[in-house]
């Protein structure tokens, strides 16, 4: 049996996060992990119930992925979106749930390795991991 | 405000583990401002035991809902279909809410989701700090408007105590020291005078201390006959 494709979902921040995807994707850079993009006006939109409801409904491992903390398109969205990656690492940790499953990167728009360097660090733990409660990924 | 802090989440759900339906309700007032029980956190919440119940393998029913003020009847009857078709309900809302649904309905289970701390103000954003302790009998008027009963980890009435150094307490160097506090305060009110006269010692009654408080208000009770009256018109 082939193993299935991790499933991640990623926050991506209209300015500088999705900048840095366009540039990977035009670098040619592939994943083989299904990656499921949601992009945002700014990191500071991303709440922590976005998070959570990807991970409720199938999601192995959310990232957020915003512009640089001191280069933020909206001065302090991403620091924002760090906080409530915090926050939601912390819930997590208190329910038992491996924290390392969610996780906030920041990337220049001309950093084409950020996009594909946090895929790839998500796909390692979700591999590893495995789909929460194990089983079969749904 | 009455400021409360979500227990932790395995705590949360052990105590719900037994059973198959849960609601959850939180409260739009004071637990909202001290992001401890309102809509968002009660969505989180609830979202946060349903992939905790994915992690266990647990089959469990679980809704959140939000009244206005938990620890009014009135509001509590708006979700009394969802309290009752539960195995048990979550309050998310100070002791007083969940208090309130349990006496509301005594044969339901009512958990707190909730640890109650204190009568608090918001300092900051996200930093909330005790102000009050509910004595019964406030004497702000005569310590600058600070309160040395809550502010003093000694409730101390009469100045500072032994350990007070460098204007912080000696239970926690990172708090001032109440009575340096109102030393400053009673000096710029120029009622430096005050800080002389002497407190006797509290009457504690009024306080919990006395037992259980009720308060009463004649004119505001219904008599015998408004409540058939209102009972007659829900």
């Amino acid at each position: 049996m082939t193993e299935q494709k991790p499933k991640i979902v990623g926050f991506c921040c209209e300015r500088h996060g999705m900048d840095a995807v366009v540039l990977a994707a035009r670098s040619g850079k592939q994943s083989d992990a299904s990656v499921r993009l949601v992009q945002v006006p700014c990191t500071g939109r991303v709440d922590g119930l976005h998070i959570l409801k990807a991970l409720e409904d199938g999601a192995d491992a959310v990232f957020v992925l915003g512009c640089l903390e001191k280069n933020c398109y909206y001065d302090t969205g991403s620091i924002e979106g760090r906080k409530r990656v915090g926050y939601v690492k912390q819930m997590l940790s208190e329910a038992g749930i491996e924290k390392e499953r969610v996780e906030m990167f920041n990337a220049a728009s001309t950093n084409a390795w950020a996009f594909p360097e946090a895929v790839a660090k998500m796909v390692e733990v979700a591999r590893k991991l495995g789909p929460i409660g194990g089983g079969e990924r749904q | 405000m009455i400021v409360a802090k979500r227990k932790p989440i395995n705590e949360i759900a052990e105590m719900l583990a037994p059973y198959k339906k849960v609601t959850v309700i939180g409260c739009r007032s004071c637990v909202a401002i001290c992001l401890a029980g309102g809509e968002k956190e009660v969505k989180m919440l609830v979202s946060a035991l349903k992939v905790k119940n994915k992690k266990d393998g647990r089959k469990q029913h679980i809704e959140g809902f939000v009244v206005e003020r938990q620890c009014e009847k009135e509001w509590i009857k708006e979700v009394e279909d969802k309290v009752l078709e539960s195995d048990v309900t979550l309050s998310m809302a100070c002791s007083l809410g969940a208090q309130t649904i349990g006496d509301m309905y005594p044969s339901h289970l009512t958990f707190p989701g909730l640890n109650t701390g204190m009568f608090g103000v918001p300092e900051e954003q996200g930093v909330w700090s005790e102000k009050c302790v509910g004595c019964g009998n406030c004497i702000i008027h005569t310590t600058g408007g600070i309160c040395p009963i809550a502010r003093c980890a000694k409730s101390m009435l009469n100045g500072p105590c032994g350990g007070s150094a460098d204007r912080k307490c000696e239970v926690n160097l990172e708090v001032d020291c109440a009575w340096a506090a109102i030393y400053d305060r009673l000096k710029i009110q120029n009622r430096l005078d005050l800080i002389e006269k002497v407190t006797p010692a509290k009457d504690w009654s009024t306080s919990h201390s006395g037992g259980r408080r009720v308060y009463v208000r004649e004119d505001a009770k219904l008599t015998p006959h408004q409540k058939k009256g209102r009972e007659g018109v829900q």
